[in-house]
């Protein structure tokens, strides 16, 4: 094993690496993940394979379709009763697991502490579940009088053909609340991400647009994925509250339905995980003439850029010394902490497979550190977010990719905000960067190595050779990670930490970083037995 | 006991062979169990004089676990304990697994306890092997002797070939062999041979030819076997002589199922040179 290597002139060129994971794969596999496997230059255009069926037989961080469609976009969401159609540890296991957190008003729903299954049986699977669906929906109905119920197809919904979709209407016709399906059998993408795409299109066929609101605030937003893991949302709503910019609604962190339905008289879209939740934005765009801008309020330099970039679209000056204000203030308090934690944690190694954003965004956290981080990847990204959006053009459209139905989105007239579109054609003028996002990859160092859905033996060898002195993916990875003497922080639900947005979010996990880095416990773990000799024993066997 | 499936293409005469073959080997003094594994649970019709039985499925989910054998085994003809699986509407659930289901629950009930001395249990499958479910019968050894029904026409003889592949699949892991193909004449040209050298080409044996006779008709008509209904006629003697042979036979093989180019030169060699 190769000695650590010195960090501070550059990374070192990992193809030796690169060659070593890949020589042991069978031929015909090795030629497909040397595809997804990019030493980075920032300088060059390079192109990554990513959005593809994991091999079967390998150990993939990848969730399913179900996962992507129920947990991540509407597990968020408070006042509607997430129903599940399925046998019973679909439900139980995806119960409260993303640490989502809300805030409900007094007196107000809240169902996300519950789990709802239609606990499918045999007897259910032979003649059918639609007729139990319609029960628990009608039972779901009586017990909390919900202003809305989404149904959420697990695989065997779909082998046996229950039509959720039917049952959905019937249901929403007897008992005249707002209830919709997904069909989001697990199994019908690439991973979670197609999950994904299915909430976007229900939630803005079945809610956005339904309500109108006048208008409350100057300045007008959304926030779009955006999951309130850890009470991430707190944190950037309070700022805006500050600055006197009104949330209209969120996709889907501290979210409600009621507030979906009249997401249409925002301004502006901010998108953060561009992956899970850009369909939204490009559609209501389509249709109401709302413009998108990518922001990110993971490291307090991304949250300045991010807040002026805001301010700089309603080009307010008010709006634009309230904004500077918060910013001196803020990093001032910021700065110090920094400054304290950071020669300690200096020089340290970070390496991150996570979401299709995150891996991305936590960058800037560590980069304030002064942390390098030497490799990072995705789980279930597309070419876009590594590549940026310019490469869309040219993404190969798969059969999984056609599973997923694209909606048609025509202008609604009497919504349609033309003096938006003006106003974003004045901006692109002046250079102002709308429905734009650069990916990940041009803003990692050269040699860097890009991974897309990483594998366990890749994991394994990332360790080997980096030597990192912090990981960071999700539970499935933590304690196999943790085992080889390596802290692992996860990012999907940030083990019980957070919030990390925003500046007392970046201050959380400077301190969280501290805590983990600044610790020689991970180096004692060896077990007794690569450090003893070896045990000598003899065997006496009794005679009779 | 002898367990023994017969599957074929859908509407080849399955139903009406196997309760023709069980009504043989009733005469002939056996103990026969049939169970129908089919939704419509047509199975045991002419044996029990019309669709009088209740099926597994249906009871379970009135009844709930608390099922006794009685309420599923009715006795038809000569003795016969007939048992029909039952599943769902056309287009609704998955027949396939209510299969799996009514199966266990059978064993669990003790259905083949020793008791009732069966000498011969006769799986009754829907149409071709078309799921995981309906193979239910020769995975886990259920049935360990197969037949196929088949004719002289193209589609028959491709489900034949079909199930054959799925046999050899299960063949490997356990204990199910094929019997041999039951040539049910459509009056197809050079049937006979045509039929002979696909069992050969299988690796098995054509057990019998029943010739097409209008008889088998009235007999349905009137919901009895032929041998039940006309015992004197040449077409009772037609499937006395399918059971004997099935009683007698010994040939049980792991079938080498045919490419699909085998399959159609085998139908041109056959049918229209001549």
């Amino acid at each position: 094993m190769p000695k650590r290597f010195d960090y501070s002139q550059g990374l070192p060129n990992p193809i030796i690496l690169r060659e070593e994971i890949l020589k042991k794969y069978p031929p015909k596999l090795a030629k497909k993940r040397a595809k997804a496997i990019v030493i980075n230059d920032p300088d060059v255009e390079q192109e990554i394979m990513a959005n593809v069926r994991t091999a079967p037989g390998i150990i993939t961080q990848r969730g399913c379709t179900y996962a992507g469609c129920k947990g991540v976009v509407l597990g968020p969401t408070r006042d509607i009763i997430n129903l599940v159609h399925g046998p019973i540890g679909c439900s139980f296991y995806a119960w409260l697991t993303r640490r989502n957190q809300t805030r409900p008003a007094e007196g107000e729903d809240n169902f996300m502490t519950y789990a709802f299954s239609t606990d499918m049986q045999d007897e259910n699977i032979v003649f059918g579940g639609e007729a139990k669906l319609k029960e628990a929906v009608r039972e779901a109905y009586e017990i909390f009088k919900p202003k809305a119920i989404g149904i959420f197809s697990t695989c065997p919904v779909g082998l046996i053909g229950d039509d959720v979709h039917s049952v959905a209407r019937d249901m929403k016709a007897e008992l005249g609340i707002n209830i919709f399906g997904f069909s989001c059998e697990g199994y019908r993408g690439v991973s979670q991400s197609a999950g994904h795409h299915i909430a976007n299109n229900g939630v803005f066929k079945n809610v956005v647009g339904l309500n109108d609101r006048p208008r409350e605030g100057k300045f007008q937003v959304n926030l779009l994925g955006e999951y309130n893991i850890g009470g991430d949302a707190f944190e950037i709503e309070r700022l805006f509250e500050e600055a006197g910019i009104t949330l209209i609604s969120t996709f889907s962190g501290n979210s409600t339905i009621k507030s979906m339905e009249y997401a249409h008289t925002a301004d502006l879209n901010m998108v953060m995980c561009h992956r899970s939740i850009n369909y939204i934005a490009e559609m209501m765009e389509e249709k109401y003439g709302i413009p998108w801008i990518k922001v990110s309020f993971v490291g307090a330099e991304s949250t300045c850029k991010s807040l002026r970039k805001i301010a700089d679209f309603f080009g307010d000056t008010e709006l634009k010394a309230k904004v500077e204000e918060i910013i001196v203030r803020e990093m001032a308090k910021v700065s110090a902490i920094k400054d304290e934690i950071k020669p300690r944690v200096e020089g340290k190694v970070a390496m991150m497979f996570v979401g299709g954003s995150r891996a991305h965004h936590y960058q800037d956290l560590f980069s304030e550190l002064g942390i390098h981080v030497v490799s990072a990847g995705y789980e279930f990204a597309h070419r876009d977010d590594y590549e940026g959006r310019k490469v869309i053009p040219n993404i190969k459209i798969d059969a999984d990719t056609r599973n997923i139905e694209e909606l048609t989105v025509t202008k609604d007239e009497e919504h349609f905000r033309d003096d938006l579109v003006t106003k974003k054609a004045e901006l692109v003028k002046l250079g102002y960067e709308f429905k734009n996002y650069d990916g990940m990859m041009p803003d990692m160092k050269k040699n860097s190595l890009v991974i897309d859905d990483v594998n366990h033996w890749e994991t394994e060898k990332l360790i080997e050779f980096y030597k990192p002195d912090i990981f960071c993916a999700g539970i499935k990875e933590k304690y196999v990670v943790q085992k080889l003497g390596v802290p692992l922080k996860q990012l999907h639900s940030y083990d019980y930490g957070g919030p990390y947005t925003c500046f007392d979010g970046a201050v959380n996990f400077y301190l969280e970083m501290e805590r983990m880095l600044a610790t020689n416990i991970w180096k004692l773990i060896d077990a007794p037995w690569k450090n003893e000799s070896e045990l000598v024993g003899s065997l006496a066997i009794e005679q009779y | 006991m002898r367990k023994i499936a017969i599957y074929g293409k859908g509407g080849i005469g399955k139903s009406t062979t196997t309760q023709n073959t069980v009504a043989g080997l009733v005469e002939a003094g056996f103990n026969v169990k049939v169970v129908g594994c089919d939704p419509k649970a047509d199975s045991t019709r002419l044996l029990l004089g019309g669709l009088a039985q209740k099926t597994v499925l249906d009871t379970l989910r009135e009844e709930g676990e608390d099922i006794d054998l009685e309420d599923i085994v009715k006795i038809g003809y000569g003795g016969v304990r007939c048992v029909e699986s039952g599943g769902p509407e056309p287009g609704v659930g998955c027949a396939g697994r209510g299969i799996i289901t009514s199966i266990n629950l059978l064993e669990q009930l003790g259905a083949w306890d020793e008791k009732y001395k069966i000498d011969y249990t006769f799986y009754d499958v829907l149409g071709d092997v078309v799921c995981g479910g309906f193979a239910m019968p020769i995975r886990e050894g259920k049935a360990e002797e197969i037949y196929i029904v088949v004719s002289g026409e193209m589609m028959a003889m491709y489900a034949a070939n079909n199930i054959c592949k799925g046999i050899s699949k299960y063949a490997q892991a356990g204990t199910v062999r094929l019997g041999g193909l039951i040539c049910n004449s459509r009056k197809v040209d050079n049937e006979r041979e045509m039929i002979e050298e696909l069992a050969r080409q299988l690796g098995t044996k054509m057990i019998h030819f029943v010739p097409r006779d209008n008889m088998v008709q009235r007999a349905e008509i009137n919901r009895k076997t032929v041998i039940e209904f006309d015992p004197s006629h040449s077409q009772a003697d037609e499937y006395r002589a399918l059971s004997k042979a099935i009683n007698e036979n010994t040939q049980f093989v792991i079938p080498k199922p045919l490419a699909m180019e085998e399959l159609e030169t085998l139908l041109i060699d056959f049918g229209i040179v001549n």
